[in-house]
């Protein structure tokens, strides 16, 4: 497709979501309500660790307008030794996760759950539910959890042949290690540790699930994925996918917090042992204290240079929390940080530790942006040492079309040196700077994601077009399909409408993460737009009699070609609609299929602080970030994907964390002291669209949402170097952190 | 929720009247803004059996000057005082103080009185007031009594009030010529959070001598203090280094913290000397103008 003859590819449409949500019709996950709906509350766990040994529930379902009780015991039983693997997730974790089942493992961990007519009757009767709790010793932090007296979580999980809290590991090998770094001139080797962050998604999780006495359930609710609650909540409730349908809800944020349950399957076992519609919400502290942050992490990179600047050799060594369950995102650390480079000879090692925090959950880019904040702080010191400007010491390593990645594959067509060059060019590059005030660089790498898709195309009986996906949209899915569908259809961009299906109307759709959605979706919806076209010259061939293949599509309009040119009057989508039950019936067309071919998606971030160093405060004062977007196919949602993965960016590095009292409790599980960017804390982040199309889509589309995380974290640590000569190995660098080590 | 009793008197005399008989028979709790109150309810740290609204009580929602010296009731949203135009040239350290508390919401509900009794040692007005030398009039069953603002904590979530007294307004003195207070803060954020150190300086200058001279902090100790010996070092002086230093040394001799999730002690300590100077410098600059 040429370009500069796109109507809507590329252009900023107005959002179809965007009247409902500026106008407070928008229905999110706690906004359904059903006659005689009921309240569902969570009994948590006060201990970090502890054995159950008995739960009676016999005083809260015995309370005056309680309705039902759940525990784990109404929940199918996978035993913990046999893997139940369900997309990244395994689901012996997940239904231990929602409801505990031998042990408690964190504070906060789900133990009982009560339906009552209203929520403080609810939250009452949980306060009566006797649990006999075994304490144990526990283990918060990476180094007491993996020491070797470390308390057990998990005593089937083993390390070496003994019981571990290392619940698995992954390696990235490629050339020789040892003869890379003894071709160095120069090596450099530093350890960092980062905090566990949580994804802060405003809205919190909410569902309504009404379950008839036969079984067929419905699931409203806010989640990444209808089809993944639909999966999940089966599995855990035994209930067949075939008698759920799970509606999706317009979502207020997830960020990948929301590709899991919580609260589905609890609500889904009260209603079924009730009768009734169970409502169930979570406080901003349940949110805090049980949903899933991402890991905080500890590392130790090391990377060997020539003295004409050629990286030799690089070697990481990653440790994240998983939380209570096996899962952390090792495979974003190990496997992202070394990909924007071209390294000879590379060797990253991940360790999924298990602790007693909740169990972490994914977050834009898991785990990337804790490999790439240790590897890009040691290039900047090893440029440095090198008396090469970041910059160009990156360009001289970067990966291009070719390049064999540490990580596996052999790159096609990427844009990462775009990603640089843009930065060269850029007047941040060259901006004077003041005292306290620094410039700092880096760069990140996501592998974006392909995966199931459906997609349905109609056509109305008034010729417009209706498209339905069955992805919910949380980074304008909707705008750009619809964008995509007008461009394809060569009509007015407002003559589309699209729909977010729910399980029963769509077929099935992988979740929305991985910045997989507009990739995948877009190749169905092109695919069934193309279907339909096909269809409507059809029915023009039987209207004008003459072959299909002698028709073409332009412009909204079957006209007649080759031969048959202008012999008759061009017939519009509208005219054709008309006539669609003489000529054929319904036209419509689907779509469905594993997609295949997504490419990752680089990204270089330009950042200037000011530090006050008397009080320990960095501030962000400017920020550029420049990445390969593949193609922009509505640009000003993706320019809002890079300012919000920065932004989070900047939260992580300065002032985020989870923070754990003497108890082994989170100390701060609210946004007053979980310190999340206010709008005052940020500049205007500007970005730079490189567009580098992905050459194995239709339209050239690579994942944009995840990328933008990865780089600030050291961007902004880079940048404090340059400002005021000290460098920071630990986040966040929070001002009594900041003061500290500048007062030594 | 369990019943509550929601009283809304019109009088101060009705008020301490309600607020001493419900106070024997259960938890009581006075109501302005509600902007800590309401938190405290929701997340169940306070579990009142009866609330008494004083918003419509007219002298605690008043505001006088009387030839230079302010009367602010206990009641007076931040909002409500800033548009107050002549209050914000005498006392711009008090107001920037109270606009701290909270987002342009709260400021429409929060009020002097409000962070007073809510008696947190981080409360931003509760520096800005002491440095001002405001006084506060109390009335209860025994009738009414006066209390300059450093006497009023006891501790955290802990004053001096007795039973059934309730804080009626703040009475200020009348603002000295070349006079000038401010207050700063210190917090991670740039807004929307709670005070790791607050410091509120208010000096009085005559050919260029510090003649008068009110130092506080709050967030630094259980309760917000008067830093007396930051007042001796500057009281005399022309605000030269030395002196300037001898009282921010005061400040940090003066701090009492706690390591917690908001600081640590040392942080806290040594900003209490910057914050100190930062204000002074504020102060003086408003006192010269002044």
């Amino acid at each position: 497709m040429n370009e500069m003859d796109n109507k809507w590819i590329g252009k900023n449409t107005i959002r179809p979501d965007g009247a409902d949500k500026v106008t407070g019709r928008a229905e999110y996950g706690a906004d359904t309500i059903m006659p005689g709906m009921i309240w569902g509350k969570v009994l948590r766990s006060p201990y970090p660790h502890a054995t159950i040994k008995s739960i009676n529930t016999k005083k809260a379902e015995e309370l005056d307008g309680v309705f039902s009780v759940a525990t784990s015991a109404d929940c199918v039983d996978f035993p913990v030794d046999t893997p139940v693997i369900l997309g990244i997730q395994d689901i012996r974790w997940m239904a231990r996760n929602v409801l505990a089942k031998e042990k408690a493992l964190f504070h906060g961990h789900p133990i009982a759950a009560v339906a009552a007519r209203t929520e403080e009757i609810a939250e009452k009767a949980c306060e009566l539910i006797e649990v006999d709790y075994v304490v144990h010793p526990w283990a918060i932090e990476i180094d007491d959890a993996i020491k070797p007296d470390a308390p057990i979580l998990h005593d089937f999980i083993k390390f070496d042949g003994k019981p571990s809290n290392i619940a698995g590991t992954l390696e990235h090998k490629k050339g020789n290690i040892e003869e890379g770094f003894k071709d160095a001139d120069i090596i450099i080797e530093k350890e960092f540790e980062t905090a566990a962050v949580h994804q802060g998604y405003l809205e919190t999780h909410a569902c309504l699930v009404s379950v008839s006495p036969d079984d067929r359930t419905t699931i409203w609710s806010s989640s990444q994925g209808q089809f993944m609650v639909r999966a999940m909540t089966s599995f855990i409730t035994g209930i067949p996918q075939s008698s759920i349908r799970a509606i999706p809800a317009e979502i207020g944020g997830g960020f990948g917090g929301k590709t899991i349950v919580y609260l589905e399957p609890v609500a889904t076992i009260l209603s079924k042992k009730s009768g009734r519609p169970v409502k169930m919400v979570m406080t901003r502290e349940e949110v805090m204290r049980a949903s899933g942050p991402t890991s905080g992490s500890k590392s130790k990179v090391k990377i060997g240079a020539k003295n004409n600047g050629k990286i030799t050799a690089a070697q990481g060594t990653f440790y994240l929390q998983a939380g209570a369950f096996p899962g952390a995102p090792i495979r974003g650390a190990a496997g992202c940080c070394l990909a924007p480079y071209d390294i000879p000879n590379a060797h990253t090692f991940g360790y999924d530790v298990v602790s007693n925090r909740s169990k972490v959950a994914a977050y834009r880019a898991p785990g990337a942006p804790i490999g790439a904040y240790a590897v890009e702080c040691v290039l900047d010191e090893v440029a440095e040492a090198l008396k090469m400007c970041p910059l160009e010491f990156r360009l001289k390593n970067a990966a291009k079309e070719g390049t064999k990645a540490v990580h596996g594959p052999t790159y096609p067509v990427m844009g990462y040196v775009e990603t640089l060059e843009a930065c060269l060019s850029h007047p941040h590059y060259k901006a004077p700077l003041k005292k306290l005030q620094g410039r700092g660089y880096a760069s990140g790498f996501w592998f974006n994601a392909g995966g199931e898709s459906s997609a349905q195309v109609n056509i109305t009986e008034d010729g417009n077009v209706v498209v339905t996906t069955g992805h919910p949209d949380i980074g304008g899915s909707r705008a750009s399909i619809a964008n995509i569908t007008a461009e394809l259809l060569g009509i007015d961009v407002n003559r589309v409408s699209v729909l977010i299906g729910d399980t029963a109307t769509i077929g099935f759709s992988n979740l929305t993460g991985g910045s997989r959605v507009l990739f995948a979706s877009a190749l169905v919806v092109t695919e069934s737009t193309n279907q339909v076209i096909d269809i409507l010259k059809d029915r023009a061939s039987k209207i004008w009699n003459i072959d299909k293949e002698a028709i073409e599509w332009e412009n909204g309009e079957a006209r007649p070609a080759g031969d048959n040119a202008g012999k008759f009057k061009p017939l519009s989508l509208v005219e054709l609609a008309e006539q669609a039950t003489p000529t054929g019936g319904p036209i419509g067309a689907g779509h469905q299929v594993n997609t295949v071919g997504a490419e990752g998606g680089f990204a270089t971030h330009i950042c200037d602080v000011e530090v006050d160093i008397e009080l320990g405060i960095a501030r962000v004062i400017r920020y550029t970030a420049a990445q390969d977007v593949g193609k922009a196919i509505h640009p000003a949602y993706v320019e809002g994907q890079l300012q919000g993965g920065v932004v989070q960016g900047i939260g992580w590095a300065l002032n985020e964390e989870y923070i754990y009292n003497k108890e082994g409790k989170l100390d701060n599980p609210g946004f007053l002291d979980y310190r999340i960017p206010v709008c005052s804390d940020l500049p205007m982040i500007d970005t730079i669209l490189v567009e580098v199309p992905n050459p194995q889509h239709p339209q050239g589309v690579r994942g944009v949402g995840e990328v933008p995380i990865v780089p600030p974290l050291s961007a902004i640590a880079n940048a404090i170097y340059n400002a005021i000569g000290t460098r920071f190995y630990s986040l966040p660098m929070s001002p009594p952190k900041v003061l500290e080590k500048i007062s030594d | 929720m369990s019943e509550v009793k929601f009283i809304s008197p019109e009088t101060i005399e009705q008020a301490v009247d309600a607020y001493s008989k419900s106070s024997k028979e259960g938890n009581t709790k006075i109501l302005a803004g509600g902007t800590d109150l309401l938190v405290q309810i929701r997340s169940g740290i306070s579990q009142p059996d009866t609330i008494i609204d004083i918003k419509n009580i007219k002298e605690l929602k008043e505001i006088s000057n009387d030839n230079g010296s302010y009367t602010i009731g206990a009641a007076v949203a931040g909002a409500v005082l800033d548009e107050e135009e002549d209050f914000g040239n005498n006392w711009p350290g008090v107001l920037e103080a109270l606009k701290l508390i909270g987002s342009e919401q709260i400021q429409g509900r929060a009020s002097l009185g409000g962070n007073l009794c809510n008696a947190s040692p981080a409360g931003d007005s509760v520096p800005a007031l002491i440095a001002s030398g405001a006084t506060v009039k109390i009335q209860g069953p025994e009738g009414e009594r006066k209390m300059p603002i450093e006497s009023f904590h006891v501790g955290p979530g802990k004053t001096n009030l007795k039973n059934g007294e309730i804080v009626v307004n703040f009475q200020f003195p009348k603002k000295q010529k070349h006079s000038g207070d401010a207050y700063l803060r210190m917090i991670p954020r740039t807004e929307m959070d709670i005070a790791v150190v607050g410091c509120a300086v208010n000096v009085t200058i005559e050919n260029d001598k510090c003649v008068d001279a009110r130092v506080a902090l709050g967030a630094v100790a259980p309760t917000a203090l008067l830093i007396e010996d930051a007042s001796k070092a500057l009281i005399g002086s022309n605000f030269e280094k030395k002196a300037v230093e001898k009282a921010a040394l005061a400040c940090e001799a003066a701090c009492n913290p706690i390591d917690d999730k908001r600081g640590t002690i040392s942080y806290r300590k040594k900003v209490s000397k910057v914050l100190f100077k930062r204000a002074l410098e504020k102060a003086i600059e408003r006192a010269k103008r002044g």
